[in-house]
């Protein structure tokens, strides 16, 4: 009907609109998306899958790409006594943080779910270390820690006690550097817990209450089972980031080396001193392969986690009915 | 086998308040006790880094700070090695241009994964959340390989920017929130009314965006300034950031604590300031992402 009144210049502008919106409908979504893809394959993807090719060479940081080696890499840091303590170590550590910190997070979170006079007070006081970098804590808590002088062996020597060789044994340097992490990440744990607590529908609790279930009864068959999803993200996550760890025993010491006898020493640390360390790095082809082994055991851990998690939270599920 | 391990005397004490979900005095003890258990250490490092060399093999802890901590901030600004200024400077670089790139391209991605159909979307969208669980030690030889040999970059901050640029967390989290937040009729009244595209993006994708990217910039921030090992690895001692420095500080032939506890603080402080001012939202961005987590 109007396009009777439209003269021939008019219709040709709107079907080259047409055209252009078409397009411009057509393509937007994956130009909006293409900065991040190209970054990333730049900067993520080319790395991760180059990594694979340099373990399989003889690949030093002068002299470049040398022989292929197949396997050899991989052959050589399982034969090394100081991949087997840092995984041992990293292990350890990992454990020492994470079980501490997913508890005393639960307890928190679940203190703070309470109607609590100046909330958002709280819940910043709790976020404070997150905000201070991991060198910092470490450098701190090595202090604290210190053998000789430090304020906790100055405490325990009050109370009668021994001091501890916190930098010179192998338990006591776990905990030290287990406890900077728990410091970090336990309000920030919390926070998360809270929120998925927060979630939860009052009714449920109500329910509970009027089949006469005790509080104690609800926490554990209600507000537990109801985390599972929450408590697999931050047993996850603090997996990945457990098995990596670095910056803090990397700081524990002057050196970097994990102490005399590779008591600390972590794999993202033994990664570190086979590509880049001062005596003896620059070892690309071992660093990969290193890295490779890692990824490898943080996926395996990773999955253990998963089924471990989803059957015990399950298994809450089912007692709590 | 973690909850069972919960004291008793706390969840008797949480089963009774919760009839009322009023805290008790306990509660608010305990709150108390755990925050201080958080501050302590930043004390602690004040108490240090205000005393004097001696401070720290006294046998009796002075439990109020002393008079130096202007000496030992001096001293580590003025360390030649270090290079405190410096590393403060290509910190706050390094930390806003990184997070002013990542809300951008995140929010853009975001908002195309949320409210646009395009064919591969969802493939894409599984494939960025499956790279988050690859640790960031994998692809580091080559990336060193890359920014050193073949671009020439090892020692600039270039180096430590370009790898950041983009994150799948952000791309994530814009997604996450554009999906919930942004009605579609919005986007097609705009689309009816004849804008374009990118006009439609501009004026109804970011503004609905806003709350989520400035949480985004917070994290982003934060993290890139406490970032550590690739900084560690690229950057040499002449051009750091803050905890490239804070490093630097401790390998010194002498560790006099004061003052690397001094050079501890100062590097905290800019992040205390952020967190005093923009703490609530960091809050409120953690507990909105637990909840999609």
């Amino acid at each position: 009907m109007t396009t009777a009144l439209l003269d021939d210049r008019q219709v040709r502008r709107i079907a080259f609109g047409n055209r252009l919106s078409h397009w411009d409908f057509k393509l937007s979504p994956y130009l909006y998306v293409s900065p991040f893809f190209i970054l990333f394959a730049l900067t993520g993807l080319f790395p991760i899958l180059y990594t694979a090719y340099v373990s399989v060479y003889d690949w030093h940081i002068i002299g470049g790409q040398g022989d292929f080696v197949g396997l050899g890499n991989f052959e050589w840091v399982l034969g090394q006594e100081k991949f087997w303590l840092a995984l041992r170590n990293s292990f350890s550590i990992f454990l020492l943080s994470a079980i501490p910190q997913v508890i005393f997070a639960l307890i928190i979170a679940a203190v703070l779910s309470d109607n609590l006079r100046a909330k958002t007070f709280w819940r910043m006081g709790v976020l404070v270390p997150y905000v201070v970098a991991p060198v910092a804590v470490a450098l701190i808590f090595s202090n604290m820690f210190g053998d000789q002088y430090g304020l906790i062996n100055n405490l325990l020597g009050r109370i009668g006690l021994d001091p501890v060789g916190w930098h010179s044994q192998v338990v006591p340097s776990h905990l030290a550097i287990a406890t900077m992490v728990n410091f970090r990440w336990t309000g920030y744990n919390a926070l998360i817990f809270l929120a998925a607590m927060q979630a939860i529908p009052r009714d449920y609790y109500e329910a509970a209450m009027l089949d006469g279930a005790t509080k104690l009864r609800q926490f554990f068959s209600i507000t537990i089972p109801s985390l599972r999803p929450t408590l697999i993200f931050v047993i996850i996550t603090s997996t990945i980031g457990g098995l990596q760890i670095f910056d803090e025993p990397r700081m524990y010491d002057q050196s970097g080396q994990g102490g005399a006898s590779a008591q600390w020493l972590t794999i993202t640390m033994f990664i570190y001193n086979q590509g880049f360390g001062q005596t003896g790095g620059g070892q690309f082809g071992h660093a990969a392969a290193a890295a490779w082994l890692l990824f490898i055991i943080i996926i395996v851990v990773g999955l253990i986690n998963l089924a471990a998690t989803r059957a015990i939270a399950s298994a809450g599920t089912r007692n709590g009915k | 086998m973690t909850t069972t391990q919960a004291p008793g005397w706390y969840t008797r004490r949480k089963a009774k308040s919760a009839a009322t979900n009023k805290p008790g005095i306990l509660g608010y003890a305990f709150l108390t006790v755990v925050i201080l258990g958080a501050l302590f250490p930043l004390y602690w490092s004040f108490l240090i880094g205000s005393g004097d060399s001696s401070t720290i093999t006294k046998q009796d802890i002075d439990w109020l700070p002393g008079g130096n901590f202007l000496k030992n901030a001096a001293a580590v600004i003025n360390e030649p090695s270090v290079g405190f200024w410096k590393a403060f400077t290509n910190s706050i670089i390094v930390s806003t241009v990184v997070s002013a790139s990542v809300v951008l391209f995140s929010t853009l991605a975001g908002y195309a994964f949320a409210k646009l159909k395009f064919k591969g979307s969802r493939g894409m969208l599984l494939f960025i959340i499956a790279t988050m669980a690859v640790p960031t030690q994998l692809g580091i030889v080559p990336l060193f390989i890359a920014m050193s040999q073949w671009f020439h970059l090892s020692g600039t901050l270039l180096a430590v920017i370009i790898p950041a640029l983009v994150t799948a967390f952000g791309v994530f989290w814009m997604t996450q929130y554009l999906t919930q937040s942004l009605p579609d009729e919005l986007i097609e009244a705009a689309r009816v009314d004849g804008a374009s595209m990118i006009r439609t993006f501009w004026h109804v994708g970011l503004p609905a965006a806003r709350p989520a990217a400035s949480m985004l910039a917070l994290f982003t921030f934060v993290a890139t300034w406490t970032n550590f090992f690739w900084p560690f690895i690229i950057l040499d001692s002449n051009n750091p950031t803050l905890p490239v420095a804070l490093s630097l500080l401790q390998s010194n032939y002498f560790v006099d604590y004061s003052i690397v506890l001094a050079g501890v603080l100062l590097s905290t402080i800019p992040l205390l300031i952020l967190f005093a001012v923009a703490g609530k939202q960091l809050v409120s961005g953690i507990m909105q992402g637990a909840i999609k987590g």
